[in-house]
């Protein structure tokens, strides 16, 4: 197991090494300069040059790549072109508001999916069943923004519940969080109620038909012990591995909650970044990116010998 | 029975309703801090207004840096650090003395020394500050309060160069920081205006934060534009930068910020239906919408093409399309925008006369036989991704060969650098917009320059004759022989160089909560003189 776990983690330098030079690359070779963005407008071919020159954009490609990864090697992630901020600051900043996101919408999510999914396929074909799936497909098809904008029009400016926009930290108190939270934490969390439920009722009803199950229901079990801890238990490893694809595809998902939601995150941090062509933050966040879809996809499968003893590695 | 269920729904909303109260997830109460939020139109990316001409670099420099002279809301000059100024007789020796009770932020003296080594970085990088230099012969220190000006030759935009309002503005800066090459950002953010820039609070794409600076002393005569005291009525601004308008405009709708700086023009119906909000165009000038053709390659290397577009455009059709509601646009076929002392009615027929026929006469004789014009279309920027669409289509119609190439805005302005011709990856036409208060006069509009290769802005416009009408113009003090000068320069733009066509002249406005008072006129956002009521 552990020797598992150390060559996994071994693994992860050659894929962020490779992700590394591609997006090196990539960014390069892309048109768009960030000193004409940094000269402004009306600034003339002359002044760009010069802040070409003075931020070393001039240099070839292979020297500029080298003092990147020399800095990476010795922990130093670089210094915005921009707003001359070292990337391991903006990324600090960005930190707490992605993951409060993320961990908040993958909570939300796994506590009204699984139940959803279980109920969906304890009750297969009545019309609760047919309910909760209505739900799940409304989860995919309505994009994240629609959601958001409804909600912000319902329980912001309506109700007065919550604010519009913006992210008030954990340090600034606990409700202050929670109200800046709710609303893009549902509006993201939709479309993973719907996968994870969708997932959790078809690897149920699989489960629900195993000769054991008949079993458990003929010496008498209740339901509660049916349903948990002998059905659901045995249909989980589907669930997990789609929870973790979830939390990958959340990166992702994030960038149009923040942008909805005005929350300063790090996919916003990336967006921005791109459109202005500040490439020692793209590089940087790409690099803490596939850092985490590498270890959540570690844990994830070392999960799967807690859930199934048979599993081993 | 439906009756009581009704009843009951209600009770059960009323209670959901005050929940969040109960559970103190309200409002909480105002902060003994006033402060005062605002949406700007883009997002803080660098702190150093010399080193960037980004208008959003210009707002916060107006912030925590102050300037010699100032515009009032009717453009002209008013002094601001300056207490006193003479000229000698001979019209070639400029004499500054600073007011009183100025100070930097960290709590030094603003010494003249500094003025001098500011004003010489801003020369070397500024449009107009770098014809400023071209006729200065000496400019020195003469104690910690008095600095002079010497020129080679009387020259007649001295006080105009150094209280322009718009980008490049010449800011004042620590001696030691004005002397960082102009091409590389300050190291510190150390000015002496009105408000001080809290550094350990900006978080790059999201918020910035000014505090009041105590020791600011404003002058004596009411604020106008960028002139007049600067008396501030926070203790913070907060700029607040939200990239969704829709989000910007129910962040406003919701009380969380006060003033929107530029709301989305399909938001202003909505906006002006809430009666919490107050909807106002406070830049006069407005925005010059421009069409910038490549002089360089077929077939608009010939004045007879170029001149083709003027036939072929029509102004209202692209206002429609970028704006819409007339009441925030005009057309307007000036160089040098409408409503201001260089507007001028010389040469603007062909703009105005729409003639698609006419074009396509021009064309012909200009030798175009079909060859692919290549248009570069912004996307991300719905104004000028309207305005190529346009184009496209108006160019279709006069017989052209169209490739609209899409790509981002970043993107486009690496491209637009390239000299190749558009078959080897240059290109043909692109668009572009100026705010008026960058193209109200021959020198500080670059999109007229005629410098060629070397020197004109992007596009290369060649022309002899506009440059030394330029420089005319520069040299000259007497207002009736520049009005004079402007009418020539112009007839030459319109009948021969056609440097770019005016696609139309708009306004933005501004958006803020009814109760918010003092929102100055002028082409740059200001926070001092603001008041909010308590209410």
């Amino acid at each position: 197991m552990y020797a598992y776990i150390a060559r996994r983690l071994l693994a992860t330098l050659p894929v962020m090494a490779v992700v590394g030079i591609a997006v090196f690359l990539l960014l390069h070779l892309t048109p768009g300069d960030p000193a004409v963005v940094i000269a402004g407008d009306y600034a003339r071919p002359e002044d760009i040059e010069k802040i070409r020159e003075n931020l070393g954009l001039n240099e070839p490609l292979h020297v500029q790549f080298f003092s990147w990864v020399g800095a990476l090697l010795s922990g130093d992630l670089g210094t915005s072109i921009f707003s001359n901020l070292p990337v391991a600051k903006l990324i600090g900043q960005r930190l707490e508001p992605t993951l409060a996101l993320a961990i908040a919408t993958i909570i939300f999510a796994i506590l009204v999916a699984v139940p959803m999914g279980v109920i969906a396929a304890w009750r297969a074909g009545t019309l609760t069943d047919r309910v909760i799936m209505v739900f799940a497909v409304l989860g995919f098809s309505v994009p994240v923004f629609v959601i958001g904008y409804a909600m912000m029009w319902l329980f912001s400016i309506t109700l007065g519940w919550f604010p519009v926009q913006g992210y008030k930290p954990i340090g600034e108190g606990f409700w202050p969080f929670l109200r800046s939270i709710t609303l893009p934490t549902v509006a993201l969390g939709i479309i993973y109620v719907a996968l994870i439920a969708r997932i959790t009722r078809a690897s149920m009803l699989e489960v629900l038909t195993e000769d054991y199950m008949r079993t458990a229901r003929a010496k008498g079990l209740d339901n509660n012990a049916l349903l948990i801890r002998h059905a659901l238990r045995n249909a989980s490893v589907p669930i997990v591995t789609i929870i973790g694809i979830g939390i990958a595809l959340l990166i992702g998902g994030v960038v149009v909650t923040e942008s909805v939601f005005n929350i300063p995150g790090l996919g916003r941090l990336t967006i921005d970044a791109v459109l202005r062509r500040d490439y020692p933050i793209i590089q940087g966040v790409i690099l803490i990116f596939s850092g985490a879809y590498v270890i959540v996809n570690l844990v994830i499968d070392l999960s799967y010998t807690v859930l199934d003893p048979r599993i081993r590695y | 029975m439906p009756r009581l269920l009704t009843a009951t729904r209600r009770a059960a909303l009323a209670a959901l309703a005050a929940a969040p109260m109960a559970l103190g997830l309200g409002v909480g109460p105002a902060s003994a801090e006033s402060v005062l939020r605002i949406v700007p139109h883009a997002d803080l990316k660098n702190l150093d207004p010399i080193w960037t001409t980004a208008y959003i670099t210009r707002n916060h420099g107006y912030m925590v840096y102050d300037t010699l002279f100032a515009q009032d809301d009717k453009l002209n000059i008013h002094p601001q650090m300056v207490g006193e100024h003479s000229v000698s007789d001979d019209g070639l020796v400029y004499t500054f003395t600073l007011r009183d009770g100025l100070k930097w932020h960290d709590g030094d003296p603003v010494k003249a020394e500094d003025c001098v080594a500011s004003i010489k970085r801003w020369g070397q990088k500024d449009g107009m500050g770098q014809k400023l230099m071209d006729f200065t012969k000496e400019l020195k220190a003469v104690d910690d309060k008095t600095f002079t000006l010497t020129l080679n030759e009387p020259y007649g935009l001295v006080l105009d160069s150094i209280g322009k309002i718009s980008s490049n503005t010449p800011f004042m800066m620590k001696k030691e920081h004005a002397e960082t090459d102009p091409n590389q950002q300050v190291p510190e953010v150390v000015g002496s205006g009105p408000f001080r820039f809290v550094k350990e609070e900006w978080v790059p794409g999201a918020k910035v934060v000014y505090a009041k600076n105590e020791d600011y002393v404003p002058r004596s005569e009411p604020a106008s534009g960028a002139a007049g005291g600067k008396v501030v009525h926070f203790d913070r601004v907060e700029w607040i930068y939200i990239p969704d308008p829709a989000t910007a405009m129910n962040a406003l709708i919701n009380g969380e910020v006060d003033l929107w700086e530029t709301p989305a023009v399909d938001m202003v119906q909505l906006l002006e239906q809430d009666e919490n909000v107050e909807l106002a165009v406070i830049d006069p000038l407005g925005t010059q919408g421009w069409l910038r053709p490549n002089h360089l390659h077929p077939p608009f290397d010939n004045p007879k093409a170029r001149q083709a577009l003027l036939y072929a455009v029509n102004q209202e059709v692209y206002l429609q399309a970028i704006v819409g509601d007339p009441k925030l646009y005009k057309e307007c076929a000036a160089y040098f925008i409408c409503g201001t002392p260089n507007e001028s009615a010389v040469g603007v027929e062909a703009l105005q006369s729409h003639d698609p026929e006419m074009a396509k006469q021009l064309l012909a004789e200009a030798g175009y036989k079909g060859e692919k014009i290549i248009l570069m279309q912004s996307t991300d920027i719905p104004v000028l991704n309207a305005a190529a669409l346009v184009t496209a289509q108006v160019l279709r119609d006069v017989g052209m060969d169209v490739e609209v190439q899409a790509m981002d805005w970043s993107t486009l302005t690496s491209r637009r650098a390239e000299k190749k011709s558009p078959a080897d990856g240059g290109w043909n036409i692109f668009h572009t917009y100026a705010t008026g208060a960058d193209a109200t006069s021959p020198i500080a509009n670059i999109g007229v320059s005629g410098g060629g290769v070397e020197r004109a802005w992007f596009g290369w416009p060649t022309d002899e004759k506009t440059e030394m009408l330029r420089d005319d113009f520069a040299r000259e003090a007497d207002p009736m022989k520049k009005k004079a000068i402007i009418d020539e320069l112009q007839g030459r733009l319109f009948d021969h160089v056609v440097p770019y066509v005016n696609y139309g002249q708009w306004f933005q406005p501004v958006a803020w909560r009814k109760g918010l008072k003092g929102v100055l006129v002028s082409p740059v956002p200001f926070f001092w003189n603001i008041t909010k009521d308590s209410g």
